[in-house]
């Protein structure tokens, strides 16, 4: 008999190692239980961090735009009704009106991490008979890299451009042939255009925006797209980025610009995780039930099996109170084992996942962060339902009236 | 004289408030002087083991009252009750009733660790002591599983002296067992009186182990019939 060991504890493992088979059946449930969960809790937030991850690889979580030009039909002051029929104009490329201002008023609102300006605006990319229309982007590097994690996704060459430089994605890369080192020729319907030298090669695992955006330095790209000194956007990072609406509402408030998160580009998206979120939380919470209710009914019945046992420890002086302790140590200790077990499982379902779970060219679908918190959660979090499960068979026992007790 | 047990008037009645309310015990007033040695008989259904659990503190009586070392058990709470039950008496029962999950060792502590909440050496020693008393040390490690029927019922004998109770309740405590076993578990009894003044009630259907006692009560149909002092035996020592 441990001599650390409590009164209470002694006779719970005792009892539970008495029950051997019993108390293994339920742990393997409790685990397989508390696997299920946690694999699937690992899944739902990879997913989601992954599908986050890849979406802010290269859009900022707040866009500042200037506001959009509208026609302002002139009417004349009559009472009489008229049917106006306003068409819409069309949007020139514009900068936002001193934008250095507005920067220093986003940077002093909490929440917000980094902002850089950029100039944006369509053109094309030639190189000898090869012409294909990019998006060029003006960015500040010392800013820049601060929301888009550019320099991470660069594969070949450099990322810090100069007046001269220009960094392109791998498939115009490969559509231009142009390598780093490279030059190729950037214009715009103005007319305006320049001679750049490639420096680098960035793969941001969309198709799209490797064949489409180019980046410049801001200067190169204000000239190309005759906006000198002005920028198109303010791209904002937040701490959160699942706070970027608030913070892009409250932006909106301060400002007349137009103030675009991420969330709200990104809507169907987030409707969608919200519905897998309620649906995963659903299979979470039944399962749990499951577990507390399993956890429970085999308590039931070791009050039963027991209770002549119960009985003699209330006749030689055993509190009520001591009972009760008993069973819910036994409660506790099964969910603290189930959810062990069940950190195994998860383990091993997680690793079989990852290694199963695969695009065709063999890179990982996804990638599932196996975060030790998540464990350390499900690991309390089991115990606690341990102990909530064992509250009505302990309590049973605790009321046993010892002497029908003893004579059962 | 201290009085270890006082019974003033007990009653208990069972089904209170149903058709079928039975008075099974009418108004039982005795006592039990420190170092009693005292048998407890009648016939099957006379009542004596729900006297038995009465002055055991199992159960509460429907009227009167149970004095047990002059504490009057009827005002106490739960949690006091089951303090005093631990503290004062001690039972041995037909069945040994032993916890099967623990050794004949773990079976003696298992009062006192109740009692403290944490085993420690010096409970060791003492449980050991009363094993030795009992003649079982060389089984003290086994499982009560393990061990014959006359050696549980010493093992249970230790267990009920595991808190030096001032009052032993013994239910059949040799009913189970073959004359020879049964009379060295009476020697035992015995023995533990004389050495602690320890006061034991002995309930027993075994006229030749009530004529061992010092005093013999005889309930009948839930009434004391006849309490008599035993002239045959002659205390030693």
């Amino acid at each position: 008999m441990n001599r650390f060991a409590f009164f209470e504890f002694i006779v719970a493992f005792r009892f539970m190692r008495e029950g051997l088979m019993q108390t293994l059946l339920i742990i393997l449930g409790v685990g397989l239980g508390g696997g299920v969960i946690i694999f699937m809790s690992a899944v739902l937030s990879g997913l989601q961090s992954n599908v986050v991850r890849r979406t802010l690889n290269f859009q900022a979580p707040i866009v500042i735009l200037p506001p959009d030009q509208v026609a302002r039909p002139l009417r004349a002051e009559t009472r009489a009704e008229m049917a106006v029929q306003v068409q819409p104009r069309s949007q020139q490329l514009r900068s936002i009106d001193q934008w250095q201002k507005v920067r220093e008023q986003v940077a002093r609102t909490p929440g917000v991490v980094a902002l850089t300006p950029v100039v944006s605006g369509p053109g094309f990319a030639v190189r000898g008979d090869a012409n294909k229309a990019v998006t060029i982007t003006g960015i500040e590097p010392e800013t820049y890299f601060d929301v888009i994690a550019l320099p991470e996704k660069v594969v070949a060459g450099r990322h810090h451009v100069g007046p001269l430089d220009i960094v392109i994605g791998t498939e115009l890369s490969a559509d231009l042939g142009a390598g780093v080192g490279d030059k190729l020729r950037l214009a715009t319907a103005s007319g305006a255009a320049a001679t750049l030298t490639v420096i680098g090669i960035f793969d941001f695992g969309n198709k799209s925006v490797n064949e489409r955006s180019v980046y410049i330095a801001l200067r190169s790209a204000q000239n190309l797209l005759d906006l000198t000194g002005g920028v198109t956007a303010l791209e904002v990072k937040v701490l959160d980025p699942f706070a970027a609406e608030t913070i892009a509402e409250a932006l909106r408030a301060g400002t007349d610009l137009q103030v675009d998160s991420w969330i709200r580009t990104n809507a169907q998206f987030f409707t969608a995780m919200a519905a897998q979120i309620v649906t995963n939380t659903l299979i979470r919470v039944f399962v749990g039930l499951t577990v507390a209710l399993g956890i429970a009914s085999v308590l039931v019945v070791s009050v039963i099996q027991k209770s002549r046992e119960i009985g003699i420890l209330r006749a030689m002086g055993t509190s009520r109170r001591q009972v009760l302790r008993v069973f819910l140590i036994q409660g506790g200790a099964v969910g603290l084992a189930g959810s062990v077990l069940g950190s195994l499982l998860a383990w091993t379902f997680l690793l079989v996942w990852r290694a199963v779970a695969k695009n065709p060219d063999g890179t990982p679908m996804f990638i599932i962060e196996m975060e030790p918190s998540l464990f350390a959660i499900a690991t309390v979090g089991a115990t606690v339902v341990g102990i909530l499960a064992a509250v009505a068979p302990a309590r049973r026992a605790a009321r046993l009236d010892p002497v029908v007790a003893i004579r059962s | 004289m201290e009085h270890t047990l006082r019974l003033d008037g007990v009653r208990k009645t069972y089904g209170v408030g149903t058709p079928v309310e039975t008075e099974v015990l009418h108004g039982i007033d005795t006592a039990l002087e420190r170092g009693e040695f005292a048998a407890l008989i009648g016939p099957s259904g006379s009542g004596k083991s729900t006297l038995l659990n009465l002055i055991g503190l199992l159960d509460r009586p429907t009227g009167g009252r149970v004095y047990i070392e002059g504490q009057e058990a009827g005002t106490l709470e739960d949690a006091d009750l089951t303090r005093l039950r631990g503290r004062s008496v001690g039972f041995v029962f037909q069945h040994h009733y032993l916890l099967p999950e623990f050794t004949a060792l773990e079976n003696v502590m298992m009062p006192i660790l109740a009692a403290r909440g944490r085993p420690d050496q010096e409970m060791r020693d003492s449980a050991a002591a009363l094993l030795d008393r009992v003649g079982l040390t060389p089984w003290r490690d086994k499982k009560a599983t393990d061990i014959s029927g006359g050696q549980q019922q010493r093992v249970a004998i230790a267990r009920s002296l595991a808190m030096k109770p001032a009052l032993v309740l013994a239910d059949e405590p040799t009913g189970n067992l073959d004359t020879k076993s049964a009379d060295s578990v009476f020697d035992v009894l015995r023995d533990i009186n004389e050495t602690s003044r320890t006061t034991f009630l002995i309930v027993t259907h075994d006229p030749r182990l009530a004529q061992r006692c010092d005093r013999i009560i005889e309930l009948v149909d839930g009434r004391i019939v006849s309490d008599r002092r035993n002239p045959s035996v002659v205390r030693r020592g």
